[in-house]
């Protein structure tokens, strides 16, 4: 298990078509806010993971660009990709570092420069996420068109609608009017989302997470230097990860992420969350709201709600504050934006100041039991990382 | 496709071909690449490199495959030693290791897992009309993705029957094969 882990600081950028700034100046401001919020300085990050899925942006080498800009050289540093839960993965893998006593403190640093590249080589890049030669070559799948597989299996065998999937996204417009770093800040209605029209059938406009700029950054240290730093650190109670099949034709199911699934049945058993009804322990949680559909996948695999009873709870209203669990009050992918690579430290990012009790009023979930979980899939269903937060101790 | 309706891909090209015209003659007056964002007036440089990226991929341990598409025949593979079919095909077998791994001939028949319409489409695909694809599953007990022959989502359901016809995917004039909801 090794030592504990706690986030000692954390940085999240304005989301949006960030024109005003190149990919090392973007990572810095997120970079900045990290340092500033542990009370750091640069010579005290041993190691720095980058995650960032690239393509559409111009630097191939986006470590060692926003290493030297940041001052963060000449310390090692490393890129990781897990598609969309790249940030997530760079957060493990700090966390990891610092478990095993190899160093004190570490650095994640999420970063992603969408707009980089034209709005058409943009989507080719994302469709290509899944397996290129048997899936995007000949078919010429999209991202929309991945989930959309779902939606149409998931709305057929429960009878969801495709005003239900508008309800997700007229809450996450509902938070993200509240977040002054989301990339879209205006209320939306199911009549505006039912009326846009199809990217993928029968995903809608505002079903989809848009092409986002953003930069993120979370900094993690072992149990002594966090409690030097910090009355209030936020520990890493458990990491779930798992790895769903590159082709969709393979999967066994296309109502269930099974990656999510398996990734949150090992975060709770490492966290110790009792599996039958998570909700009773988590007081906030952010999810990989990709696509509407994605959020009520969410839901069954998280076990916040059983088979088939996703949509149920977004019927109810049951995931905005003051219901059963208040899920996505930054606006979520939707909302907020996904800059890919940047998202998973968002989700972290947001949690950390979700805890500390340090988010805007109207999106400030009660904080009783001090745990928060942030589920971040990648590509869909290729990777998913889980990771549990929580203000209490979690060994020794 | 008709003649006189423009793809999405001409609908790019014509708003690239601005773009860049627009490029040019900002580089014609200040001798730079730079042009203000539209919306906000911040200052882009517009990349003078360009790259294509075309991939050239090894088949070879599988070429029987394509080469029984042009015999109009679906080929998966199967492990000699625990039974297991794979499609797409391949010639190791993660479980047994060390097994053969022999070729057989699929049924042309499926199941229809679920489907999708893409409409918006990825820039490699725009010149394509909207398209359905589908995933369906083979008596053989493995799942194959492919375009659906079929206009509409909303004739298609959920368990239907599907063939699989062999077919040449134009323009590009290669064989792949697609699947057709049988009345
Ligand atoms: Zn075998």
């Amino acid at each position: 298990m090794g030592e504990n882990v706690a986030i000692v600081g954390v940085g999240h950028t304005k989301f949006g078509v960030r024109n005003d700034v190149n990919m090392p100046e973007l990572a810095w401001e997120a970079i900045k806010q990290a340092l500033l919020d542990a009370g750091l300085e640069q010579k005290d990050i041993e190691y720095v993971v980058v995650s960032n899925a690239g393509g559409w942006s111009s630097e191939p080498l986006p470590a060692v660009v926003i290493a030297e800009y940041s001052g963060l050289a000449p310390k090692g540093t490393v890129r990781v990709e897990a598609a969309c839960a790249s940030g997530s993965a760079a957060v493990k893998l700090a966390h990891d570092i610092v478990a095993s006593g190899h160093v004190d403190i570490a650095m994640a640093v999420g970063i992603e420069k969408m707009n980089e590249s034209p709005t058409p080589t943009v989507v080719e890049f994302i469709g290509r996420a899944g397996n290129y030669f048997w899936e995007f070559h000949n078919f010429g799948l999209t991202f929309p068109g991945y989930y959309a597989l779902y939606a149409t299996a998931y709305m057929s065998k429960y009878g969801a609608t495709e005003e239900d999937l508008c309800k997700v996204a007229v809450k996450s417009h509902y938070y993200g009017a509240r977040n002054p770093k989301a990339q879209f800040q205006k209320e939306i209605t199911v009549e505006k989302c039912m009326a846009s029209r199809y990217i993928a059938w029968p995903l809608k406009l505002f079903d989809c997470s848009p092409i986002t700029d953003g930069a993120t950054a979370v900094i993690v240290a072992n149990e002594k230097v966090a409690k030097q730093l910090t009355d209030t650190p936020v520990w890493i109670a458990g990491i779930g990860h798992a790895t769903g099949t590159s082709n969709l034709s393979k999967r066994t199911t296309f109502t269930s992420l099974e990656a999510g699934t398996l990734a949150a049945e090992l975060a709770y058993k490492k966290a110790g969350i009792d599996m039958d009804d998570p909700t009773k322990v988590i007081d906030v949680a952010e999810v990989h709201d990709c696509f509407t559909i994605a959020e009520i996948l969410a839901y069954e695999d998280l076990r916040f709600a059983k088979r088939g009873e996703g949509v149920k709870l977004v019927r109810e209203e049951q995931t905005y504050i003051g219901g059963k669990i208040p899920v996505n009050l930054s606006g979520g992918l939707k909302a907020k934006g996904h800059p890919i690579g940047a998202t998973g430290e968002g989700m972290i990012a947001e949690l950390t100041n979700q805890l500390k009790n340090r988010v805007e009023k109207d999106r400030q979930a009660p904080i009783k039991n001090g745990y928060a979980l942030a589920h971040n899939i990648g590509g869909t269903g290729h990777y998913a990382y889980i990771t549990i937060l929580s203000l209490s101790k979690p060994r020794g | 496709m008709s003649e006189d309706k423009k793809t999405q891909k001409d609908m790019m090209e014509e708003q690239m071909k601005q773009f860049y015209s627009f490029v040019e003659s900002m580089k014609k007056s200040m001798g730079l690449p730079m042009v203000p964002d539209m919306k906000t007036g911040q200052a882009l440089w517009v990349d003078q490199r360009e790259v294509t990226l075309k991939f050239i991929i090894s088949i070879d341990k599988i070429k029987e495959f394509f080469n029984a598409l042009a015999d109009g025949k679906l080929l998966g593979t199967k492990c000699k030693e625990c039974g297991e079919v794979f499609f797409p095909p391949q010639k190791d077998c993660p479980k047994c290791i060390d097994s053969e791994v022999e070729w057989i001939e699929l049924s042309k028949e499926g199941t229809l897992l679920t489907f999708t319409q893409i409409n918006v489409k990825p820039y490699s695909f725009a010149h394509y009309d909207d398209y359905i694809v589908g995933i369906a599953r083979l008596p053989e007990g493995v799942n194959v993705t492919a375009w659906i022959r079929e206009k509409d989502p909303s004739k298609l359901k959920i368990g239907m029957k599907l063939k699989l016809e062999i077919v040449k995917r134009e323009p590009e004039n290669y064989y792949t094969y697609e699947w057709v909801p049988i009345e």
